[in-house]
């Protein structure tokens, strides 16, 4: 009997210490959150978790900070977790002095009223080009500057399309591009892996398809939004696509392209890098059209963005600190590390120079659009969050192409701001 | 005999509350003994307030932190589920009130039956299966063996694993291209199964997942509620001419009742809240197919890039208020044993 109440005593003790630690190590982030502002120095949030103080990066942020004449306390953090920190931090009156953000999110953090217009800085963005500075523009002003633009484009194994005897170059429209992922498939091998997850990425990875076959995101249910989303679906279906694609991050679906059994892999260019490890002979085509010519692909990359403080006579300083980061030559550096593409043409023509290769890259950039822009703002997560749910019933066989977009669309009118 | 058990661990609380006045008694109750001049009853009353205090300060740390992580916590979250924040209200802090609207949203969803449903099998089919197989093994393990004490603890692997490891195990494993369970198919001649990715099969596929996480939980308190019941009862029984299957249905069974109990409602609490091996699993998906309400409550606030915070409370209260059924269910049962 003293055993029982022993063991369950146990037990209660056991769960209670798990909840208190759990509760200690949120309410602990929150605080290590919080109590980085106001410190002496000017702190800076970034989504580069993978940057540890020795890295190029982190130098970089120290060193203009230096120049500035202050030091800069840098956190890296989880992409989804900063936007979340963010609006917690601007609650509590301690939001970063500068803040690193993911370009969609923008929307939302102005949206939220915590974030300064560029103009209002006097910091000038003349050069930045306009459909990439577009994803952080609301009502006409500019809220933040890109550090760098990435998008997606079609990776291709060359040793796979040769057995299956397909010519990259005649890869101009979805009827070549579903014709060549047949005769790879007939040759044994797998035809292409992308990003369906039920998560932003989804919807980042789908919407070149959307776009290509002339979609309009505030009517996800139109005969061409359908189209794309039955392109998907078919080649899912076929065997043309691998059924875990609705499960793949990015990555998980880099890591299918870069096992050499596939011919292709729609991924960004991030993963440059990377491909270069690979082992195998590769090339970038940039995503086709329905009817040919380049889909525009949206543009990823983050925004430095200048959080508003109740003491304004830190601005100069920030001001000095933004502009150094975005100053031409930690441009250059910047989007070397991160395998990006500059805002600017002078030095997008700079990377070219460094590097051949990055050439498609930088016309895939100019033709890209930005998730946030066209006026959609904060309607576009809404719409995004409508839109993988979708594609993730349709791929899966829960709904046919077209009912899953009339239920997303129903979704997203009904949605109350 | 059972039922005396079961009323002792209930009052255990409430004597060991009363201690701290307990030890003053026999100084107090000294007293009369000696002649009652006025002095000592007012130092009795001084005595009486002063360990009234003492009572209260050892009561004082856990209200303080009764106060700070779940008072605070839960009026925070009813506050939320009962105003109209958008993501500029939230750091404002001036969101309008608006009554049951988000309460009516949530159950207007078109997601809000299937969070529902699936919740519900979810919570009861683990618990029932993690019930009859942590049963299964605990009587198996009374028996006492050789390197059944090794074995036990073999069983507790998975309750030691950070749930972010043993889900994305689980993961790879039904992953429908790669994963070794379709490998072990194909071995045996069956066709792939899209585990995690097919509307018919992701839901299955962290039941499965959440059973194996919560067999070592059942099995450790079913075990020990089986060491308490004497053998002398098995050795009665078994002079009578009771199998084992008898014995089991007559003497273990009915004995393991309030152990049972308590292992399912704790169980019921657990599953219900699950979160995150479902979240790392299938992200609620594909679609809708595997969204519980715990990660549909997630993902109003968290999931999308634009947070929805009031909803979001809404489905988390809703949530509390099923557990707290089950709660006051078991108490009623736990009451009427004790009648």
């Amino acid at each position: 009997m003293r055993h029982l109440r022993r063991a369950l005593l146990a037990t209660v003790l056991a769960t209670g210490t798990l909840a208190s630690a759990a509760a200690c190590s949120s309410s602990g982030s929150t605080t290590a959150g919080s109590g980085t502002a106001k410190a002496a120095g000017y702190t800076f949030w970034d989504p580069y978790p993978q940057f540890d103080a020795t890295s190029d990066w982190a130098k970089l942020v120290a060193s203009c900070g230096t120049q500035a004449g202050v030091t800069v306390k840098r956190t890296g953090m989880d992409t989804t977790d900063l936007g979340n920190k963010a609006l917690l931090a601007a609650q509590q009156g301690n939001a970063p002095d500068v803040m690193l953000v993911d370009n969609p999110v923008v929307s939302t953090l102005v949206q939220a009223g915590i974030l300064n217009k560029t103009s209002d800085l006097g910091l000038d963005t003349s050069a930045i080009q306009s459909n990439i500075i577009g994803a952080g523009t609301v009502d006409g002003a500019s809220y933040g500057i890109p550090i760098g633009a990435n998008t997606l484009a079609l990776y291709y194994n060359k040793n796979v399309l040769k057995a299956a005897g397909v010519d990259a170059a005649g890869i101009t429209n979805w009827a070549t591009l579903t014709a060549a992922l047949n005769k790879v498939k007939a040759a044994g091998k797998k035809g292409i892996t992308f990003s369906a997850i039920g998560t932003e990425e989804g919807s980042f990875q789908f919407e070149p398809w959307f776009w290509g076959a002339g979609g309009d995101l505030t009517k996800l249910n139109n005969a061409n939004g359908t189209a794309a989303l039955s392109l998907w679906k078919g080649w899912v279906s076929d065997g043309l696509a691998p059924n875990d694609v609705l499960s793949n991050t990015q990555t998980t679906s880099w890591q299918e392209f870069a096992t050499g059994q596939y011919a292709f892999g729609e991924n960004g260019t991030w993963q440059l890098a990377n491909a270069d490890k690979a082992g195998f002979p590769y090339g970038v085509i940039s995503i086709p059209a329905k009817d040919g010519g380049a889909a525009p692909a949206p543009t990823g990359g983050e925004f430095v963005t200048v959080p508003v403080q109740k003491d304004t006579s830190r601005y100069d300083v920030t001001k000095k600190i933004v502009s150094c980061l975005t100053s031409s030559t930690n441009l250059l550096s910047t989007d070397t590390t991160l395998s990006y593409i500059a805002p600017t043409s002078a030095v997008q023509a700079q990377q070219v120079a460094k590097n051949a290769e990055l050439k498609p890259w930088v016309t895939a950039v100019a033709a890209a659009k930005g998730r946030t822009s066209g006026g959609l703002g904060t309607k576009y997560p809404v719409i995004s969050e409508q839109l993988w749910t979708a594609v993730q019933s349709a791929l899966s066989g829960g709904k046919s192409p077209q009912a899953a977009l009339d239920a997303a669309q129903t979704a997203v009118a009904n949605h109350q701001g | 005999m059972t039922t005396a058990r079961a009323d002792r661990l209930q009052r255990s609380p409430a004597t060991s509350r009363a201690t701290p006045a307990g030890t003053d008694g026999p100084a107090e109750s000294a007293g009369p003994a000696q002649p009652a001049d006025p002095g000592a009853r007012a130092r009795g009353r001084r005595q009486r307030r002063r360990s009234q205090l003492i009572a209260w300060g050892f009561v004082a740390p856990l209200v303080a932190y009764l106060a700070a992580f779940y008072v605070y916590p839960l009026y925070r979250n009813l506050d939320l589920s009962l105003h109209h924040y958008t993501v500029r209200s939230f750091v404002d802090n001036d969101a309008p009130f608006s009554g049951w609207a988000n309460y009516s949203q949530v159950l207007h969803d078109p997601t809000f039956w299937p969070a529902m449903r699936n919740t519900m099998v979810f919570t009861l089919v683990s618990i029932l299966l993690q019930y009859t197989a942590g049963l299964a093994l605990a009587v198996f393990f009374n028996r006492g063996f050789r390197l059944s004490g090794t074995l036990r603890a073999l069983f507790l692997v998975p309750w030691l694993l950070p749930l972010i490891v043993s889900s994305s195990t689980w993961a790879w494993m039904l992953n429908s291209e790669s994963g070794v369970v379709n490998y072990g198919l194909h071995l045996v001649g069956v066709g792939p199964v899209d585990w995690l990715t097919s509307p018919n099969w992701a839901l299955t596929s962290v039941i499965i997942a959440n059973i194996w996480i919560g067999i070592p939980f059942n099995l450790v308190i079913l075990y020990s509620g089986l060491q308490n019941i004497p053998g002398e009862l098995y050795e009665a029984a078994s002079l009578d001419g009771a199998g084992s299957w008898q014995q089991f249905r007559r003497i273990t069974f009915p004995l393991l009742r309030p152990v049972s109990a308590i292992t399912l409602l704790l169980g019921l609490v657990y599953t219900l809240k699950v979160f995150d091996l479902i979240w790392i699993m299938t992200k609620g998906g594909p679609g809708n197919a595997s969204s519980t309400l715990a990660t549909w409550s997630y993902r109003f606030g968290f999931g999308s890039l634009l947070p929805q915070f009031g909803p979001g409370a809404a489905v988390g209260n809703i949530l509390i208020l099923i557990a707290l059924v089950f709660g006051l269910f078991y108490i009623r049962v736990q009451r009427r044993q004790a009648a």
